[in-house]
């Protein structure tokens, strides 16, 4: 049982009004903000991942969560001296050229941040030289592409080539993901990783960067 | 009902190294028994290759006809592969499909007014997934007009409005419903087609939500299904509403089914 239990819990449940006031109590209380963020927070989000990996939840208890979080976020946000949110890591993200489809990219972003990394997501049909420039621009630490599309999967060896010429394919992991996309496929094109749901995404982001 | 087996797809467990592979019996076996089970057209997609797509959906269009007299359904995205597959085909496939974006628009049009053919016109739009009815009119309406205007007559053309999961957003269902009607009331001859699979994204249970969805999308209008026509509990629901829509004379192709033992109870 950790201090924030009332508001892990709110979170896991999906309790928007609960969790905010959770937030509100502790907040008031004088808390950290950064344990609120980490121990209530992202704890939550961490439990959320897991019981969707395991098939004990499912979508739309996930997206309540995310949103859940994202609400209290919202409070606990303007309360963070300028640049003193810790985050796990900086991802890029977006669908890659030609392809439209963002339904698996937005639970994989959304889950992502739950889990405390920042998130910038290009949204979709994002040419190799946008994933670049913004990866350069925001100091990624991860690259996350996404193709629902064969005509569009070429994009994803394409931002690599781009990321390599431009000497960033060293400085950031590539992790691809998308309904044709398989792990086969991932090592062909030489990304870092591949997963297959959004929850799966959150734990291959981490070892990558080697975080526990 | 016209039924499309979907069952030949890469990226389904098993077909993908069954291609690779070039095992023709698995192959030709699950064409067979889908045709068996009443499938109109036998649905060729060889997706997760993005590189030999092309050549594995010709192997594929070739071993299926080559033991059975049904048309195919090409299903890619990819022009050249569609081109590919319809030179091999023997008949009148049916292509799935052709949309809105400007290059997949201008690529796909050529093949499907090159020779006869069925073609499904999807109703992606041309920056944005649709979230509306009148989104997916919209865009149904473009695609419909531009096709005749290329010699293709309504009834080759299937819309598509584009089925996405309840899961991400409740009302996706009901949208894709009501463009279903709203397309089969504004163009008199054109069909609408759509996969089931789709709508029950990220839900557990999904083969029960499939086929209720099934169930209310044929009573919107919806004139073929891309489904697994093995799964007996859909196939059992699929003739049943058929029959309760008044469209099986004196009952017989449900009664027929149950005597031959392909229906069961949900």
């Amino acid at each position: 049982m950790n201090e924030y239990e009332s508001l892990t819990q709110a979170v896991i449940k999906g309790d928007i009004q609960l969790a905010v006031s959770e937030t509100r109590k502790y907040v008031d209380a004088g808390a950290d903000v950064q344990s609120i963020l980490d121990k209530g927070l992202i704890a939550a989000m961490d439990t959320v991942g897991e019981n969707f990996s395991t098939g004990r939840i499912f979508v739309p208890q996930m997206l309540r969560s995310a949103k859940t979080m994202q609400e209290c976020m919202n409070i606990i946000k303007p309360l963070f001296q300028e640049g003193d949110v810790t985050t796990k890591g900086t991802v890029v993200i977006g669908t890659v050229k030609g392809d439209l489809h963002d339904i698996g990219k937005n639970l994989v972003s959304m889950m992502l941040e739950g889990a405390g990394f920042a998130i910038t997501d290009l949204g979709v049909d994002v040419p190799p030289d946008k994933f670049v420039q913004k990866a350069q621009e925001v100091g990624a630490d991860v690259v996350g592409m996404s193709a629902l599309l064969s005509i569009t999967m070429p994009g994803m060896p394409a931002t690599i080539e781009a990321l390599t010429a431009s000497g960033l394919k060293e400085k950031v992991k590539v992790i691809v993901g998308g309904a044709p996309v398989t792990e086969k496929y991932a090592n062909e094109i030489d990304a870092d990783g591949y997963a297959p749901d959004a929850a799966t995404a959150v734990v291959e982001v981490k070892k990558l960067l080697g975080i526990s | 009902m016209i039924i499309v087996g979907e069952k030949i797809n890469t990226s389904r467990p098993g077909m993908g190294e069954a291609v690779e592979q070039r095992n023709r019996a698995l192959i030709v076996r699950t064409a067979l028994d889908q045709a068996q089970a009443g499938a109109d057209y036998i649905d060729v997609n060889a997706g997760t290759f993005p590189k030999d797509e092309a050549v594995h959906l010709c192997w594929l269009v070739e071993t299926v006809q080559s033991e059975l007299d049904l048309p195919l359904c090409l299903d890619s995205p990819n022009p050249e592969a569609l081109s590919e597959g319809m030179k091999r085909h023997n008949g009148a496939p049916m292509i799935n499909s052709i949309s809105l974006e400007e290059d997949r628009f201008k690529a796909v049009l050529p093949i499907v007014a090159s020779q006869p053919c069925e073609v499904v016109a999807l109703c992606m739009g041309r920056a944005s997934m649709p979230t509306t009815v009148e989104d997916r009119v919209e865009v149904g309406k473009e695609l419909v007009a531009k096709l005749m205007e290329a010699g293709i007559s309504a009834e080759r053309i299937y819309v598509d409005p584009l089925i996405q999961p309840v899961s991400v957003d409740v009302q996706m269902g009901i949208a894709a419903l009501g463009a279903i009607r709203e397309i089969m009331k504004a163009f008199p001859g054109v069909k609408t087609i759509c996969g089931l699979s789709n709508v029950s994204y990220g839900l557990p249970e999904r083969r029960l939500i499939n086929r209720s969805f099934l169930a209310l999308a044929m009573s919107y209008g919806l004139s073929a299904a891309i489904l697994d026509p093995m799964d007996r509990r859909l196939m059992g629901t699929l003739l049943a509403v058929d029959m309760l829509l008044g469209r099986d004379e004196y009952c017989e192709k449900f009664i027929e089914a149950y005597q031959e033992g392909r229906i069961v109870e949900a």
